[in-house]
């Protein structure tokens, strides 16, 4: 099993946030967690990184377990964040923030062929002309492009994209789209927790819909549209 | 030069002198600040902990040199044990700031009590190195050499800090991890180490403070609470956070002390407080911060 979370329990003080989570993703697939807000979407990704670390579960990477691990020992496994609320070094530039996520002393994996600023330039072709430029300086999906970048300079196998559609205008929402699929062909695996269903469906190969802090539903996204009435009482209608 | 003249620019010098040094102690405050949301109320003390260590090293060798090198040393490396021992556990805690809080209070009260015990409640004096201790002549003003040096030697650090904040990796992950720590450990950076460094680089420069400042201050117990007031105060002011704030503030302060003590004497000590209500009033992140 490439990566596999098994009854993961995490609390927020008192709030019983998840609940028996369990989860896997397989080499290569596009993985959507799916449900309205507060569900517990986002603190499935942070629950994996380390961020907000579950009480109880399992968690294993590659064979390894990364249950309770610090934040940096997820990361340097091969794991990457890609926040939802970006969360760019707003005082450093742009080639600066994307220099801060290489792992130094970190070997890239074997089989992918290493980011560096030339590949993420190429990919994010805005970046290049602003990479003197401070992250605050930056529009809402050039912060966008710049997490990405930011966190596949660090070689993950496994990335964790949380809303990265999230207000952002349908021009750039199809970039961002097309850079997803664009990595996920350069054989990087792909947790995404996505509102906008359409960009979900688009290129997620299964999802998992969370309902309050539990998987209501797990399957691929033509099974799940086979179910309207679950659609119905865990998605937004939109 | 005019008598008006060059008390203008005694007065001036002056006021850069206690600025830098008030930079000195700030910044490692801000710095400590801006990773680790810890307000360090001991840090003034190592300040005074090592103008302490500076005395006994002089009385023992007799070479301003070697207490110049070694008091920040030992200070630095306290305060690495410190924030290794003691700083860790409290914040692992769970009891949020408070614990930081209490901590670091009860660190600068033993620190005290400590030096008391040590040194006795007696003003101590330190002397100038004789290559430092003559006047120089400025435009007819005779002036202090020992003052132009510590400027001098504050500017050295400065620029050291400089160096390693914006041409090294780990200036990098400090400047990242001043505005966002749990970003930079998502990256794979293990964050404590980086703390513990910038613990005990803040604190050897607190320490670099304590000895330049203690040929023209009194070594006396109360030296950290003075000195830890004003810090605070260009801390504020500047930004929380914020080392070119604190650089602004500290200068800006260091004068405002100076020349304040020669025309409102009466309002000396309060004009600081006056200028950093004055700022807040207006801008409640401080002059160059962005946090409340």
């Amino acid at each position: 099993m490439f990566f596999r979370a098994s009854n993961l329990n995490t609390y927020y003080g008192l709030i019983h946030a998840l609940q028996n989570i369990s989860l896997n993703v397989e080499r290569g697939e596009i993985v959507s967690l799916l449900g309205r807000n507060g569900m517990g979407k986002s603190t499935t990704l942070k629950s994996i990184m380390g961020l907000a670390p579950p009480q109880s579960g399992v968690i294993e990477f590659q064979g390894q377990s990364i249950f309770q691990a610090p934040c940096h020992k997820v990361a340097r496994a091969g794991v990457g964040l890609v926040p939802q609320e970006r969360r760019i070094f707003p005082h450093l530039t742009v080639e600066e923030n994307l220099l801060m996520g290489v792992k130094a002393g970190c070997a890239p994996p074997k089989d992918l062929e290493p980011w560096s600023l030339k590949r993420v330039y190429k990919h994010f072709n805005s970046l290049e002309r602003r990479s003197r430029n401070k992250g605050f300086q930056l529009s809402g999906g050039e912060q966008q492009m710049l997490a990405m970048g930011r966190a596949l300079m660090g070689n993950p196998l496994l990335l964790l994209v949380d809303e990265p559609s999230e207000g952002l205008a349908p021009l750039l929402v199809r970039e961002v789209r097309d850079v997803l699929l664009q990595v996920n062909q350069a054989g990087v695996s792909i947790l995404l927790v996505e509102h906008n269903l359409k960009v979900a469906m688009s290129l997620a190969h299964r999802c998992y819909l969370l309902g309050k802090g539990f998987v209501a539903f797990e399957g691929s996204m033509a099974q799940l549209q086979a179910r309207p009435d679950i659609m119905a009482k865990y998605l937004e209608v939109s | 030069m005019s008598p008006e003249l060059q008390m203008y620019l005694a007065q001036g010098i002056h006021g850069l002198a206690y600025g830098m040094l008030l930079f000195l102690v700030a910044s490692g405050l801000t710095l400590i600040f801006g990773m680790m949301g810890i307000l360090n109320i001991a840090h003034a003390s190592f300040f005074m902990l090592s103008a302490y260590l500076c005395v006994t090293v002089l009385n023992a060798t007799g070479s301003y040199w070697l207490s110049l090198f070694l008091a920040p040393l030992g200070v630095a490396l306290l305060g690495v044990l410190v924030e290794r021992f003691m700083l860790r556990r409290a914040q692992a805690s769970g009891l949020g700031h408070i614990a930081e809080l209490l901590l670091t209070l009860g660190i600068a009260l033993v620190m005290a009590e400590a030096i008391k015990l040590t040194w006795g409640t007696e003003g101590l004096q330190v002397m100038a190195p004789r290559s430092l201790a003559g006047l120089v002549n400025i435009g007819g003003l005779e002036y202090p050499i020992y003052r132009l040096f510590i400027i001098g030697l504050s500017l050295v650090v400065l620029a050291v800090l400089s160096l390693v904040l914006y041409r090294t990796r780990l200036g990098t992950i400090v400047r990242a991890a001043v505005s966002d720590p749990d970003m930079v450990s998502v990256l794979g950076v293990n964050t404590r180490r980086v703390f513990m460094l910038v613990f005990g680089l803040g604190t050897w420069m607190a320490g670099v403070a304590g000895v330049a400042a203690a040929p023209i201050l009194t070594v006396f117990p109360g030296l950290a609470d003075q000195m830890g007031m004003d810090a605070f105060v260009v801390v504020v002011v500047g930004g929380f956070g914020s080392l070119f704030g604190a650089l602004v503030a500290a200068l800006f302060l260091g004068e405002l002390n100076a020349y304040g003590i020669q025309f409102i004497p009466k309002l000396s000590p309060v004009l600081m407080f006056a200028f950093m209500a004055l700022v807040l009033a207006f801008k409640p992140t401080g002059l160059f911060g962005d946090r409340e």
